[in-house]
């Protein structure tokens, strides 16, 4: 491909995104509902990450902006919960780098909890808030499917020289 | 860094960012949620994001071409023996619910009140995307332009799925009565008990609330719209008594009732579009309607001479005594 290296580079993060966000919303059965893994935040955690100076708070904020936009909940809920995720991991980027693989996975249950108890937090001030504990099945879910994720994302950045 | 006559600029902070970005979601929550104000900008978006929507629902639309193909012939033909044999036992019930609304509406009419009563109802397809974590929603592949409404009651075969929460350009999006965001205003098919049904997020249960140990409320009654909060039209079932819990220290009962709609099955739903009217056709424009109406009335009647000669007898003199009663009643 001779497109630049800048050129290439955003459309691979953007197909990632792109790719995340058709997996949020791809339906299944009903049950299997509260497992389903956050995958924009593992995407966005992936990328703050890796390239830290590339993606980050403003990434997060858009992204989170279309999943409200395709969820049809009140614009800014999930882009607040998204950038939140974003600088922490952004923050804490360096540190990540570090971790050994199942300690990230920790870490990215941590986030994934944290965005989802925003989110709730969000709701319930409107005054539709689930009673249930359905929030915490995702992170789980989210932190197993970590280390597959990350050797995948991990594999496309080296394999289309993103940086 | 830049340099913007003489003044360095610097590039802000992630914390900046992130503070200015979340002001900006607050913002945005709130002009969403207290307003409305973002409704056009909404829809907007909505159209930009249809793509995505539609590239989700392929797997299953691919899914089922698949299993169609497959299973064809065979089920294809259960399905016809089945809808044969229901669709005389449909009819004959169809047969005995024309005259009841009919009826129903002479005597409301004389009661001189009127009731929402559902005069057109159009199938529209789902389209079959997962909704929100916590929220129960649908996407329906229509929108502004078949006339949807905010808060038009989506129904279907078996009773009431929910209502349009979101009208888009080319579709629009419905919360199910099991979102924990709606209530519905229901009653007690066997007694007329009023109550709310309260949706809380789980994919088959809603709850009852405010109803005191003292209540006339069983396991398996049926609950149908009220028609109290004027969205939804009267006596459409909306969901079966399921469990009752009467704790003491509770100063209501814990009622959870299972919905009749099939809520997460069907690809297919009904939009209804209520109309508030004691006889659909008078009410409006007595004097220009009349003339078409009348026949129909006589060849309905006919059917029923036997039975309902007594209600017939007043029908004639019912719609002039009406009209006076009406004018002076305020």
């Amino acid at each position: 491909m001779n497109l630049s290296h800048n050129a290439r580079r955003r459309l691979i993060i953007a197909a990632s995104f792109l790719v995340a966000l058709v997996l949020s919303i791809l339906p299944w059965p009903v049950w299997t509902e509260q497992f389903r893994p956050d995958w924009v935040a593992l995407v966005l955690i992936y990328w703050c990450m890796a390239l830290p100076t590339r993606v980050g708070v403003g990434t997060g904020w858009s992204v989170g902006l279309m999943l409200d936009v395709l969820y049809g909940s009140m614009l800014g809920e999930n882009a607040l919960a998204k950038s939140l995720i974003a600088f922490l991991a952004v923050r804490f980027h360096l540190q990540l780098r570090m971790f050994p693989r199942w300690q990230q996975a920790v870490v990215v249950l941590l986030l994934v909890i944290t965005n989802n108890l925003l989110v709730l937090w969000i709701k319930n001030l409107a005054g539709q808030a689930p009673s249930t504990w359905g929030y915490l099945t995702p992170g789980i879910v989210s932190m197993l499917l970590w280390p597959w994720l990350f050797v995948i994302l991990r594999d496309i950045r080296r394999h289309g020289n993103v940086s | 860094m830049l340099q913007f006559s003489g003044w360095q600029i610097r590039a802000p902070s992630n914390l900046t960012r992130f503070v200015l970005l979340a002001l900006l979601a607050v913002g945005l929550m709130l002009l969403d949620a207290r307003g409305h104000h973002l409704q056009k900008i909404r829809a907007g978006l909505t159209v930009l994001f249809v793509p995505i929507q539609i590239l989700a629902a392929i797997p299953v639309r691919v899914g089922g071409t698949i299993f169609d193909f497959v299973h064809g012939d065979e089920s294809l033909r259960a399905e016809t023996e089945r809808l044969r044999s229901e669709q005389p036992i449909l009819l004959a019930r169809l047969q005995r619910y024309e005259a009841l609304e009919a009826e129903n509406a002479h005597l409301r009419q004389l009661l001189g009140t009127s009731a929402l009563v559902a005069d057109r109802a159009v199938v529209a397809e789902l389209l079959e995307v997962a909704s929100e974590p916590f929220r129960r929603t649908v996407v329906i592949a229509k929108g502004e332009k078949d006339g949807l409404y905010l808060g038009q009651p989506v129904i279907d075969a078996y009773g009431i799925r929910g209502q349009v929460s979101e009208v888009g350009v080319l579709q629009s999006t419905a919360i199910l009565i099991t979102d924990p965001g709606h209530a519905l205003p229901v009653q007690v098919n066997r007694n007329g008990l009023r109550a709310i049904a309260f949706g809380i997020g789980a994919p088959d249960k809603v709850s009852i609330r405010y109803l005191t140990a003292s209540s006339d409320i069983k396991p398996g009654d049926l609950l149908v719209s009220s028609g109290i909060g004027g969205s939804f039209p009267f006596g459409y079932p909306v969901a079966k008594v399921n469990k009752i819990v009467n704790d003491p220290n509770e100063s209501f009962l814990d009622i959870t009732a299972t919905p009749v709609a099939q809520l997460s099955h069907n690809r297919e739903v009904l939009l209804i579009w209520p109309t508030k009217s004691m006889l659909p056709a008078e009410v409006k424009k007595p004097a220009e309607v009349k003339k078409p109406v009348q026949p129909k009335k006589i060849v309905e009647t006919k059917k029923q001479v036997e039975v309902r000669q007594p209600a017939e007898v007043p029908q004639p003199t019912a719609v002039e005594p009406a009209r006076p009663a009406e004018g002076t009643t305020p």
